[in-house]
């Protein structure tokens, strides 16, 4: 009977990382129609999502190796090694272009994926390297110069239209959707949450545990080099010191936002996609009422310590 | 019934000798590792490059080392107790803003602002990571975030830049005793005076200790949370002078400078073979990482048409290659 | 001088203490023995300040006392040298020895010379020759420990518990480390000592206490009390009650088929330090048991075979295939199921739900093309979960939740569901309520008699006396004997286990 009483409060508890985000969303939105002018217009909402496309599609490769129990600091690099390569494979086709930054993707995350895997480095050390030495190299690539991009194929991924939806959305929604069905319906997906959740047993289990972490090391740069691709689409340019900067904050931030754990064993495919949409409408919300871009920094920090503390594992156990 | 015990045992204490060979040659390369590497880059360098050898030379290299090597100093304490700092980049930049800005009210000011501003972030930061056991990279990534925010905010959104108004301020950044320039002797004080505390001191001790093994330093009485959040505060405190000297020398506050630098002090910390987990390094071995990736920058400067960020890749490549290589000496040590 | 009297300590669903006395006299050696979770280590977390007793009470010198941290036992004078040294291997020996207390010189900074100087005295004083400047990981486990003493005693201990002290120490190590007891002793020094090594027991102990599941099951001079009966008081029940049939609910009945080509064969398993040259058979349908005390080396075996503990030589088969060098990928896929002893560390993934648990080990045989079918997989999941009954409120509820009965049935679902050949069971009964470990001991039967090859590791006599068909009993990781036929009885198989090593 105790244990029953115990458990009432810390069951509420445990809704708040996983449904809060939802319920933050649905408050901040009502919160916008009401006091913010032209915030429903279908222009802004397409600027919002355009904005947050790359976030979401980073944030779930990030959501893939935390569920691992891992972490990935490298996707930044990743997105500015992608965005060097384009202007240089651009003279053989767009497709060219795209596999090498493809290819540049899984060379990164198998690096990384090793490191964990097979020499044992924890995830944060053996991305580390390549936080440091990957953007170098996409400077040291790209000449350290801003490059125009001007092949018509690929600006249309950046900021063409499709049935009246920027084609950028449709690639992150696509990519959603694919990400979600990994998780729930492969032999991969269930394979990853095991290892996240016990890897001791998942190895016991007679589970190619080694195999699982390199393929989400891989599928997470592979993740981090489209959205870096498609960076270099939208604003036309690639500029390998600039994109992606920061953006494993912002991957980080909108997985755990969303309800993963950082101690691994469960990925929110959806949850991670709020986690990005929420932050972007705190940053949008922010704008709009004037608040300086400093302010919203600031405030993006202490949402991100708020959030990871909430979603933080309980040492009482 | 019961034999074949007794012969196990006696390969057994061959085996602990063996042991004892590798783990003195892997001490000394982990130890030794760095400083060597230094020495032969140097000796490469001298007969390579004509003007290496020049004094003018060795002083640019120092100079240019001594805000990295403040930054890399606090570094080394806080990655000996097995965290990181992520946040230093940014308090590097807000340093150098607030040391500019304030310089208008004397050269005290100057060094207060930073110290303050700065050493309270880190304060923050420890307080959060000992209290919390929130991890110690996702805490200091957001306090990044929060100091850029910060130093924009001070600058009008970055675009205005502040002129350092106190000459003696621009003095310590410009002047020299000996012919060598202020700050870096003013930055070889600070890694005598951290040496003797981690070598000579209790907090020192309980720094490795920390490191080592938390829950054995906690038994055996060391103050672990405490000596956590101290070593943020120091990280803080010398991100924060690291800025100011370098807006004395450049004679204003950037605001775009140190993207990057925090990794730049982790990459020449483990370099110097302070181990990433924790509990083994030394300061000696970080000197010798930022004077390492402080000569190879001068050399790329001196080839040339060499894109300066190459530096970064070779930092980054030494880093894997220093991880992986502590690894396995980790491994060669600990067979059961 | 310290004493609990009556203590309890009760955790979800087990109760580590029950109504437990214990008294430790001055300069008295007192030995704590019983098997893995009869309460050893909780009682000893009770003394040390790490768990607060549910009722009961603790004293010490005479008076009530409370120690709310382990800090607070070792201010009052308890030090405990743990079985892992709890000291800093990265930091030089005299740093260990003297963290917290190093002396200073006048500038108030650390003396490094007086430190490197006294730890030097204070070590060879514990036959501890090596130099002082080492760090500490890279002694030998033995000298590691007796730095542990010495800090512990530097510290004006009156009473210092030493958990399997000699459990990885050389015996030339082991005779050191009685000189320095034996010396504590004389200087007035209350010791607590727990081992498994019988020899040890009677050359330095004064008296002992017996733990059975959380139970003082016996306590008093350790000379009075011989040999046999200490391993029976501490594995099987009185003498008396054993004789009585039907404790466990084993058939009883040999299923082997003597005639058949062996299902499993190890032989030769050695791994550095923890098994010796370990050879046994498996034939279809017979269930072998690994017998032994904690630490003789039953667990590394069974994880040697599942290809998850290194082994240095030796060759595993699996009908008559060698798996070369097992990993646990091939170990697996030959047909070795291993069920780990730590359950929750290496059994299951509390964080997923039954169905995902038992799914586990065979989704490439329920996917297509990667995908996994749910139809396919809720009907292995159903079918595990019928037959070996398993209590949940569904197949989605998480393992976690579930009580370590089910949760026991759940990993042995998992195991089936590969469809092995070879069963190893590592303390399959430990942990799990009456009516649940029945359950789980007639399906180790049912299983056998459908022909696989079991192997039981127990540290309940009983249950490996009536569970297996023969016995093969381990010692310091050598096999020092094997019983067979159906007329083997507890006692023999304590005798075997409690023979003295040194004959």
């Amino acid at each position: 009977m105790t244990t029953q009483v115990a458990a009432r409060p810390a069951l509420n508890l445990k809704g708040l990382p996983q449904y809060g985000v939802y319920l933050a969303i649905l408050l901040l939105v009502l919160y916008n129609i009401f006091f913010t002018p032209y915030f429903l217009t279908w222009s802004n909402v397409r600027i919002q999502l355009i904005q947050v496309a790359p976030i979401v599609i980073v944030a779930l490769g990030m959501a893939l190796v935390i569920g691992t129990e891992g972490i990935d600091l490298s996707v930044g690099s990743v997105m500015a090694l992608a965005a060097a390569l384009i202007p240089l494979y651009l003279g053989y086709g767009v497709v060219a272009a795209i596999l090498a930054s493809l290819v540049a993707g899984v060379a990164v995350g198998f690096i990384n994926g090793v490191l964990v895997a097979r020499v044992g480095l924890q995830p944060i050390v053996a991305t580390l390297a390549l936080f440091v030495g990957g953007r170098g190299l996409a400077v040291v690539i790209s000449e350290g110069k801003l490059k125009d991009v001007r092949n018509p194929d690929l600006i249309y991924l950046g900021s063409g239209d499709l049935f009246g939806i920027p084609v950028l959305v449709w690639i992150a929604a696509a990519l959603v959707l694919v990400v979600a069905f990994l998780v729930r319906r492969t032999v991969f997906g269930r394979r990853l949450l095991a290892v996240g959740g016990n890897r001791p047993a998942t190895e016991l289990a007679g589970l190619p545990v080694k195999r699982v972490l390199i393929t989400v090391y891989v599928l997470c740069a592979v993740l981090a080099s489209i959205a870096g691709l498609l960076s270099v689409a939208r604003i036309q340019s690639s500029d390998a010191s600039a994109v992606g900067l920061l953006i494993e904050l912002s991957a980080i931030t909108a997985v755990v936002v969303g309800g993963t754990p950082l101690t691994g064993g469960k990925v929110r495919v959806l949850g991670t996609v709020a986690g990005a949409l929420l932050m972007q409408l705190v940053i949008a919300t922010m704008i709009k009422h004037n608040l300086q871009p400093s302010t919203t920094e600031m405030v993006q920090a202490v949402i991100i310590l708020i959030a990871v503390y909430v979603a933080r594992e309980r040492k009482t156990r | 019934m019961t034999m074949g015990i007794a012969e196990p045992r006696v390969a057994a204490a061959a085996d602990t000798r063996r042991e004892e060979r590798t783990d003195r040659i892997v001490g000394i390369v982990q130890r030794q590792g760095a400083p060597a590497v230094l020495i032969l880059v140097v000796l490469i360098s001298l007969a390579a490059f004509p003007n290496f050898r020049s004094f003018d030379n060795t002083a640019t290299i120092l100079v240019a080392a001594a805000p990295p090597m403040l930054i890399a100093l606090g570094m080394t304490f806080v990655i000996l107790t097995g965290g990181i700092d992520l946040s230093v980049g940014s308090l590097y930049v807000l340093g150098g803003v607030l040391a500019a800005w304030a310089s208008q009210y004397g050269f005290v000011a100057a060094f207060a602002a930073p110290l303050l501003v700065c050493g309270a972030i880190g304060v923050a930061n420890g307080l959060l990571i000992a209290y919390t056991r929130m991890a110690p990279f996702i805490v200091t990534l957001a306090a990044l975030l929060g100091a850029r925010g910060l130093m924009r905010a001070i600058s009008s959104e970055g675009s205005e830049t502040f002129l350092v108004k106190s000459d003696a301020f621009r003095r310590l950044g410009n002047g020299s005793f000996l012919d060598i320039g202020y700050q870096v002797w003013l930055v070889a004080g600070l890694v005598v005076l951290g040496m003797v505390l981690l070598a000579r001191t209790g907090f020192g001790r309980a720094v490795y200790a920390v490191g080592g093994s938390e829950d054995a330093a906690a038994l055996m009485g060391v103050a672990v949370r405490r000596t956590k959040v101290w070593v943020y505060v120091m990280s803080g405190l010398l991100a924060g002078v690291a800025g100011a000297i370098n807006a004395a020398k450049l004679g204003s506050g950037v605001t775009v400078l140190g993207t990057g630098m925090e990794l730049d002090a982790i990459a020449a910390v483990v370099i110097g073979g302070t181990l990433l987990t924790g509990g083994a390094g030394s300061i000696a071995g970080t000197v010798a990482g930022v004077l390492l990736l402080g000569v190879i920058q001068n050399l790329i400067n001196q080839v040339g048409n060499l894109n300066s960020n190459w530096q970064q890749v070779i930092s980054g490549t030494f880093l894997a290659l220093v991880v992986v290589a502590q690894t396995y000496l980790v491994k060669l040590r600990r067979i059961n | 001088m310290l004493e609990v009297l009556d203590v309890s300590k009760i955790f979800p669903g087990v109760r580590a203490l029950d109504q437990v006395s214990f008294r430790l006299q001055a300069g008295e050696v007192h030995a704590l023995v019983g098997e893995n979770g009869a309460g050893k280590s909780t009682l000893i977390k009770v003394l040390t300040g790490v768990y607060q007793p549910d009722s009961g009470e603790l004293r010490y010198d005479g008076r009530t006392a409370q120690f709310g941290t382990p800090m607070d036992a070792q201010h009052a004078g308890i030090s405990t040298i743990y079985q892992e040294v709890n000291l800093i291997p990265l930091m030089s020996v005299a740093h260990n020895l003297f963290l917290g207390r190093e002396p200073r010189n006048r500038l108030g900074l650390l003396d490094e010379n007086r430190m490197h100087r006294d730890a030097r005295e204070i070590l060879a004083g514990y036959g501890v020759t090596a130099d002082v400047r080492r760090r500490l990981g890279t002694l030998a486990l033995g000298e590691q420990q007796m730095v542990a003493l010495a800090r512990a005693v530097m510290i004006d201990a009156k009473v210092v518990i030493m958990d399997e002290p000699t459990s990885s120490l050389e015996p030339r190590e082991v005779e050191t480390l009685f000189g320095v007891i034996r010396e504590l002793h004389g200087r007035g020094i209350g010791i607590i000592y727990v081992s498994h090594r019988l020899d040890e027991l009677y050359q330095i102990c004064d008296a002992v206490t017996i733990l059975r599941d959380g139970k003082v099951v016996h306590t008093g001079k350790l000379a009075d009390l011989e040999r046999i009966r200490l391993v029976s008081l501490m594995l099987g029940r009185e003498m008396s009650e054993v004789r009585r049939e039907g404790a466990t609910a084993f058939s009883g009945a040999a299923t082997g088929d003597t005639g058949a080509a062996p299902v499993l064969r190890a032989s030769g398993l050695t791994s550095r330090r923890k098994l010796h040259d370990i050879s046994f058979e498996v034939r279809p349908g017979e269930v072998v048991g690994l017998g032994g005390l904690l630490g003789a080396g039953r667990s590394e075996t069974i994880k040697a075979i599942g290809g998850a503990y290194p082994l240095d030589s030796g060759d595993v088969q699996v009908n008559g295939v060698d798996l070369k060098k097992p990993t646990t990928v091939r170990a697996v896929r030959a047909g070795i199921a291993v069920q780990p002893e730590d359950r929750k560390a290496e059994g299951i993934i509390a964080g997923l739900s039954v169905r995902e648990n038992i799914a586990l080990a065979v989704l490439p045989q329920l996917s297509r093309l990667g995908l996994v079918s749910e139809s396919k997989i809720d009907a292995i999941v159903e079918k595990y979960m019928t037959r070996l009954r398993i209590k949940a409120s569904s197949p989605h509820q998480l393992v976690g939740d579930l009580s370590g009965g089910n949760q026991q049935k759940v990993l042995l679902a998992r195991l089936l569901a590969t469809g092995p050949k070879v069963l190893l069971l590592d303390e399959p009964t430990r942990g799990i309520d009456v009516g649940a470990k029945a359950e789980v001991q007639s399906l180790i039967d049912e299983l056998a008699a459908e022909g696989l090859g079991v192997v039981l590791v127990s540290s309940d006599a009983e249950e490996l006396i009536e569970g297996a068909d023969r016995v093969v009993v381990l010692r310091d990781g050598v096999v020092v004997g094997v019983l067979t036929g159906a007329q083997v009885t507890t006692e023999d198989l304590m005798s075997a286990i409690a023979a003295g090593g040194n004959e």
